[in-house]
């Protein structure tokens, strides 16, 4: 177990890190029923998070970890809340709601073993993940999910993170325009969108392919039975035949083993389409300030313009703020010039929020992201290349075999 | 029966066909043969040398007795009574005004006295190997004269000049040819010599002078529609084996074309799946060794797929079908036994029933039963030989598939092989490869 932990640590990670103190793992999942929201029974899964200090473990002290349950409508609550906590962070991605990209052996019914045990180990890389982000694991929200099981959804309400989700929600779902796009994240969307795409169709090809791996090897069975029937009417080829029939069933089981570990392939790539749209998030947070901002400084111009329009007597343009300064008393010029000295002190900050705080930590996160997809998808290939391997290993195997029986007929 | 390019046996002069003794009868024999198995075929000539002292030539020198002993031999394949080797390759195709058809080249190298020349080299066409099989079947009715493949193919669906086509058919007329070859009665006949060595077959064939012995024509003359009392165990076992084998070759047969079409879809998958590693591999910076390699290698594999299943329809499904068109030939001759059984079991009851001559069997009784012995005897032989042959390619044809099989994944093991060090990263070499 915690090798693989470590191998999920980031290869840079500063600062102070959750998982530099604390072992988490989502150890098991059970089925619970209850009423739920329109006092309806409902089946659903509850996931088991344990967590341990990380130094416990040693010299034949193997303390109790602590440990609470979760389900997964709160996992997504806490994604929600870093969505819109930390703007500038790609955040981790959940295992996916519905089981999709499936080949018609595997169950798209949430409630099927393999499906709960996939999403079991999803959410533990979910945890993992955070845990070990340099921004993300100081959160305490997040602590609180991992250490109190009640009143920890009162604590995230509290944050009034859903009256900002609400309006940021709007906002990006709303269509607008930045008249000078940053390059930069015109290019990180441009590729996430790339990513996204090519990791979709990978995945509906490869649940293609191995439906059609399935078929063949599944086939080869029939050869068991024929052979055995077979051998029934033979004299002294019988025994090569019938032993080469088992061989043959043989073939046709290993199918299962090796698709099943190639599914664990599949999860990889699924976490990087999804991490495609958390970057797409970020790409599109910034774009929101941007839009912002380039608004800001539009009324800024306007009013400038009025100012100056107002003083040299002459409207050129109707405007509505013109109109109602006329039926309101006009203002000073004074006045005008130091509501306009705010206007531009707000843009200022504004840009300067832009710029150093989102662009700065965002493009930092980017960095630490593109560094980690690099690592983790040239790892995720590795261990496909092994798995395939195997697979030829195994089938060399089984066909020497086979073929030893064949020649002894 | 000395007759233009006739060779070899020119002993027997000018005589008619009833009295000329069967090429392979047993003093003829003696003469021919390397003899190895002179011992026994001497055996032989006295057991035929029964029924009013008249020269035996009804039945084959190569009845039970000898032909077993040559079995023994045969399967030896070091021993000597291998002096005779064809081979059917070179398949050429000719274009005339009126058709185009294929021709083969067929060789023969022997050291047999029958033949003039120690080799021979000349074309033939599925039309003459046609003609040699049913002049075969003619002139030796009981025995197990080997399948050709199929005659008719559906213009449509097949390309009968492909060269995939072409090369299985090839593989199975040289198959057929060595059959013959190696069979101690077939391949001393006088068609076959004349197969192999007539350099003008067309107008030998139109001379149309069947070399049908006493045998061939009796059987010929067989009146069916007699009833069989009761099969004699052995052969009764013979047909109920044929009947289960040709049930399960048909299994078989469908298990493999299916497995040629679950493989088919597979590579269909493959071939889309390979060129997504590329594409994104195209928008990747680090990545884009890696995923490149990867896409190289799906594709490897997916040519030695699609070569795994090439040699399963070229190689595998045809030699299957042959020994279905085989047990059906053999289905035949245990059908013609019966009939010859059933004719001398009804002329014996006729007797008995009509008390007629009391003094001895009349003939034509006494040559039911011979032909009814000559047939068994010479049907069991060949059953034999029958036996071991398939046990021989099927043990071929299987360790071929599963050799295929394994030289697949060791292509795709290759390939991946291959790219673990492009994989791993410089830096990074604690990668856990299995």
């Amino acid at each position: 177990m915690t090798s693989e932990k470590e191998s999920r640590v980031p290869i840079m990670a500063e600062g102070s890190c959750l998982l530099r103190k604390m072992e988490i793992s989502v150890a098991e999942a059970e089925k619970r029923t209850g009423k739920n929201a329109v006092n309806m029974q409902e089946t659903y899964t509850v996931y088991l998070i344990e967590t341990r200090p990380a130094d416990s473990v040693t010299e034949g002290h193997n303390p109790v970890p602590d440990s609470l349950w979760r389900r997964y409508s709160e996992f997504e609550l806490l994604r929600n809340y870093l969505l819109v906590t930390y703007p500038f962070i790609v955040i981790p991605p959940l295992p996916e709601k519905r089981a999709e990209f499936v080949w018609h052996k595997l169950s798209a019914d949430n409630m099927d073993p393999d499906f709960v045990e996939r999403r079991r180990i999803g959410l533990e890389n979910f945890l993992l993940r955070v845990a070990s982000h340099p921004v993300l694991s100081s959160d305490k929200i997040f602590f609180l999910f991992l250490t109190e099981e009640n009143g920890w959804k009162e604590a995230v309400f509290e944050t009034g993170f859903l009256a900002k989700s609400d309006s940021r929600l709007k906002a990006l779902n709303a269509t607008f325009r930045v008249k000078n796009p940053d390059k930069r994240f015109s290019e990180l969307k441009h590729y996430s969108d790339e990513l996204q795409s090519v990791t979709s169709q990978l995945l509906r090809v490869r649940a293609r392919v191995a439906d059609r791996l399935y078929g063949v090897y599944k086939v080869h069975g029939n050869y068991g039975r024929v052979f055995s029937e077979w051998s029934a009417i033979e004299k002294e080829m019988g025994d090569g035949l019938q032993s080469a029939g088992h061989h043959m069933d043989a073939y046709a089981a290993s199918v299962d083993d090796i698709l099943e570990e190639e599914e664990h392939y599949a999860d990889q790539l699924k976490e990087y389409l999804f991490y495609a749209e958390a970057v797409k998030a970020v790409c599109r947070k910034h774009e929101l300030l941007q839009y912002e901002l380039e608004t800001a400084s539009q009324d800024l111009a306007s009013k400038k313009q009025q100012q100056e329009e107002l003083a040299a007597g002459t409207v050129r343009t109707f405007s509505f703020k013109g109109m109602t300064s006329k039926l309101f008393g006009q203002e000073t010029p004074e006045q005008r010039e130091a509501k306009l000295k705010v206007l531009e002190e707000q843009i200022k900050e504004g840009e300067e929020e832009l710029q150093k705080e989102f662009v700065k930590n965002a493009w930092k996160d980017i960095e630490r992201f593109k560094e980690q997809k690099d690592h983790d998808l040239r790892e995720a290939l590795m261990s496909y290349a092994v798995m395939q391997i195997s697979m030829c290993k195994k089938g060399i195997q089984v066909w020497t075999n086979a073929k030893e029986c064949f020649s002894k007929m | 029966m000395s007759a233009g390019n006739a060779n070899s046996l020119t002993s027997s002069g000018q005589q008619s066909i009833e009295e000329v003794s069967h090429p392979l009868s047993a003093e003829e024999s003696v003469l021919s043969s390397p003899d190895t198995a002179n011992a026994a075929i001497s055996l032989a000539e006295k057991d035929l040398s029964l029924l009013n002292g008249t020269p035996v030539d009804t039945s084959s020198p190569a009845s039970s007795s000898s032909l077993v002993n040559r079995l023994q031999l045969d399967d030896d394949l070091n021993g000597e009574t291998h002096d005779l080797f064809v081979s059917v390759d070179d398949p050429k195709k000719h274009v005339s005004t009126m058709e185009t058809y294929i021709t083969y080249r067929v060789t023969t190298k022997t050291t047999r006295t029958e033949f003039d020349l120690p080799e021979y080299s000349l074309r033939r066409r599925y039309q003459d190997f046609d003609w040699l099989r049913n002049k075969l079947e003619e002139s030796q009715p009981t025995h197990l004269v080997p399948p050709l493949p199929e005659k008719f193919v559906m213009k449509g669906v097949v390309d009968r000049f492909s060269e995939e086509f072409v090369e299985t058919r090839r593989k199975a007329l040289d198959k057929f040819l060595k059959r013959v070859a190696d069979h101690p009665v077939l391949s001393f006949n006088e068609n076959f010599n004349v197969f192999l060595t007539a350099k003008d077959l067309n107008s030998y064939k139109k001379q149309g002078l069947a070399l049908l012995t006493k045998m061939s024509e009796s059987v010929k003359n067989v009146t069916g529609g007699y009833k069989l009392r009761s099969r004699p165990l052995e052969f009764a076992a013979m047909l109920d084996y044929l009947d289960v084998f040709t049930q399960k070759l048909g299994t078989i047969d469908r298990i493999a074309q299916r497995i040629i079409k679950e493989q088919s879809e597979y590579l269909m998958e493959l071939r889309d799946y390979g060129p997504l590693y590329s594409s994104w591999a195209a928008f990747e910076g680090e990545l884009q060794k890696p995923l490149k390699s990867v896409s190289e290698c799906v594709t490897s594999c997916a040519t030695a797929l699609e070569e795994l299943t090439d040699d399963m329809s070229e190689d595998f499904l045809p030699v299957l079908r042959e020994y279905v068109l085989y047990i059906e030939s053999m289905k035949n001759v245990l059908k013609k036994r019966d009939q010859v059984q059933a004719e001398y079991e009804a002329k014996l009851e006729a007797i008995v029933v009509r008390k007629e001559e009391k003094i001895g069997v009349p003939m034509d009784v006494e040559k039911c039963q011979d032909r009814m012995e000559c047939f068994n005897a010479d049907l069991k032989a060949d059953w034999e030989r029958w036996q071991n042959n398939k046990r021989q390619d099927f043990r071929q044809l299987l360790t071929g598939m599963a050799e295929k099989n394994i030289q697949y994944y060791e292509k795709c093991l290759a390939a991946w092989d291959t790219i673990i060090p492009l994989l791993q990263k410089k830096e990074d070499m604690n990668v856990d490869t299995n």
